[in-house]
């Protein structure tokens, strides 16, 4: 049983005109089903206007399905009084680092959640201590964080989701403002977190270099799913990740056009090593 | 560069004053306050400057920091001083066509520059020696009561701890509109006022649109982390009295009945 379940997910943005009467209806996420597994890493690819960060905000009830049923931990999303559990379940991290961090010193952001979630105050300070060193931001717990570069900010905005202990992080394009620094940084902090702590995360992007390490990996077009796998199977299929206007990384872009051209490579190869070993074959 | 700005006056440095409870500091501050306007004799104002003095002397904030609060009020000041030496009637002293100067008028033209360049004395140390959170936290602790009468003693504490938070953001993504116009073109410097206020359409549209989105997102990030509302919830650093805040309450009760004493005795 999955820590996250949907069926037949959909949901419509509306349009209202002044009298607030629907002028137009827009379906953003359609007849999705998902089960993802506790402690898995979880990719979400998707170009802008698929739908993923739709589907992300619906993880932890942020919004509600218009239709159909999503589970967290086998509570359903839409009744009100599971809403704070859910929320504390399924952590999110949003794109804009400097619009999720809410203390005006990194210590007590983190501590926000804690606080909102009613933790008496020396389990606070234990848990923001924890996910500090969990997130590796402890040396700058007393700094403030608008002096903090971009992958640091992520970072402390991990250890705020962290120090709710959830059970699940959702991550909607956390790299998108990140220098390749930053991203690289972002991105092993939070393997790191998926490996030792078990926790599961599901991390939404259109960069297809963060997903090869991922368990599993949904490709979303238009608001639905069009291909899940492993990345190596979705990667194999570079043709049809084309039009859904996805890139791939360039190794395997590269091993794609040699298989093309007859080079007896299999498809689908992810890292450089891997090109490298099967082209010395 | 215009990251480095400090909201408020805080001047950061390690004295006992600066580590007192804001909660102290604030009703410290009432009651000198107070006590200021109780004292109305030389000697009683010997007793509020001999106060004043090793309050600052504790506070280690240099006393150049402490006057350059009184800049802001000079005018106002000498307004006062002037109008109370020439309107005030009783024994004159020296005349000059309708002018006229009396002794009454300029002992109370002194009494009143004293009490205003105290208050404001008194009340920048508070603010140079808290910062604006703990000042935050400790009028939200203050006003708890008001709850009760249905003021969202809470909600207005969490916008100002979020103003000031932002506060630096915005400045930085001000600067950033103005260079991007200047590049295309935005004169923000010549013309008369009317213009210039005119030319500052272009920075406050684009200003206003981008403060309303992050205060969505931020919404929402803090929606996803949990929070709604003052309610059930608990503090990370709760404002807990230590053994130097009772000492300093009871110094304060003790300065305040002087005051009060001097007062009923008439010194």
């Amino acid at each position: 049983m999955g820590i996250i379940k949907a069926f037949k997910l959909g949901f419509d943005y509306f349009k209202y005109d002044e009298d607030g009467n629907v002028q137009e209806m827009q379906r953003a996420v359609d007849d999705i089903n998902l089960d993802i597994e506790a402690g898995s890493f979880v990719a979400i690819l998707g170009h802008n206007g698929s739908g993923k960060s739709t589907l992300a905000k619906q993880l932890n009830a942020l919004l509600l399905p218009s239709e159909g049923t999503i589970w967290v931990d086998d509570m359903d999303t839409s009744k009100e009084q599971e809403l704070w559990k859910i929320r504390q379940k399924a952590g999110m991290v949003f794109q804009n680092p400097d619009n999720q961090i809410i203390g005006t010193v990194v210590e007590e952001d983190v501590g926000f959640g804690p606080e909102n979630m009613g933790v008496p105050t020396e389990d606070i300070w234990k848990r923001v201590g924890d996910s500090l060193r969990k997130t590796g931001m402890t040396a700058y717990r007393h700094h403030s964080p608008n002096k903090l570069s971009g992958g640091q900010k992520q970072r402390v905005a991990i250890a705020g989701v962290m120090a709710m202990r959830p059970q699940c992080i959702v991550l909607d394009e956390p790299t998108a403002m990140l220098d390749p620094n930053g991203r690289h940084e972002v991105l092993e902090a939070v393997s790191e977190l998926n490996k030792k702590e078990n926790v599961t995360v599901i991390l939404i992007t259109h960069y297809m270099e963060e997903v090869i390490h991922a368990d599993k990996v949904y490709v979303m077009d238009s608001g639905k799913i069009v291909m899940q796998g492993t990345p190596r199977e979705i990667f194999s299929q570079v043709e049809r990740l084309k039009e859904y206007r996805l890139d791939v990384p360039q190794v395997t872009l590269l091993a794609h056009e040699l298989h093309e051209a007859g080079v007896d490579i299999p498809e689908g190869i992810l890292t450089t090593e891997e090109l490298v070993s099967a082209l010395c074959q | 560069m215009i990251r480095d700005i400090t909201i408020g006056q805080y001047y950061p440095a390690d004295s006992l004053i600066h580590k007192l409870d804001p909660r102290t500091k604030l009703l410290g501050t009432l009651m000198f306050i107070v006590s200021v306007f109780a004292f109305h004799t030389f000697w009683g104002y010997l007793v509020a400057t001999v106060f004043l003095g090793s309050v600052i002397l504790i506070s280690k904030v240099p006393v150049k920091f402490i006057f350059k609060g009184l800049k802001a009020i000079f005018v106002l000041l000498l307004f006062t001083i002037v109008f109370n030496i020439i309107l005030t009637p009783g024994e004159v002293l020296w005349r000059w066509g309708f002018i006229k100067v009396t002794k009454e008028g300029l002992v109370l033209a002194g009494r009143m520059a004293i009490r205003l360049i105290y208050l404001v004395i008194g009340s920048s140390i508070m603010t140079l020696t808290t910062t604006p959170n703990q000042l935050t936290d400790g009028l939200e602790r203050q006003l708890r009561p008001l709850n009760k009468i249905h003021v969202p003693v809470h909600e207005i504490a969490m916008m100002m701890s979020i103003a000031l938070r932002f506060i630096p953001i915005l400045l930085e993504e001000t600067d950033k509109i103005m260079k991007a116009q200047i590049a295309r073109g935005a004169d923000f410097e010549n013309g008369n006022l009317i213009q210039k206020a005119k030319n500052m359409v272009p920075l406050l549209v684009p200003l206003f649109i981008s403060a309303f989105r992050r205060a969505n997102d931020l919404a929402m990030a803090m929606e996803a982390r949990c929070y709604h509302g003052g309610d059930d919830r608990t503090q990370m650093k709760p404002l807990k009295y230590a053994g130097r805040d009772y000492a300093a309450y009871g110094i304060l009760t003790g300065y305040l009945a002087i005051a009060i004493l001097f007062r009923v005795v008439g010194i």
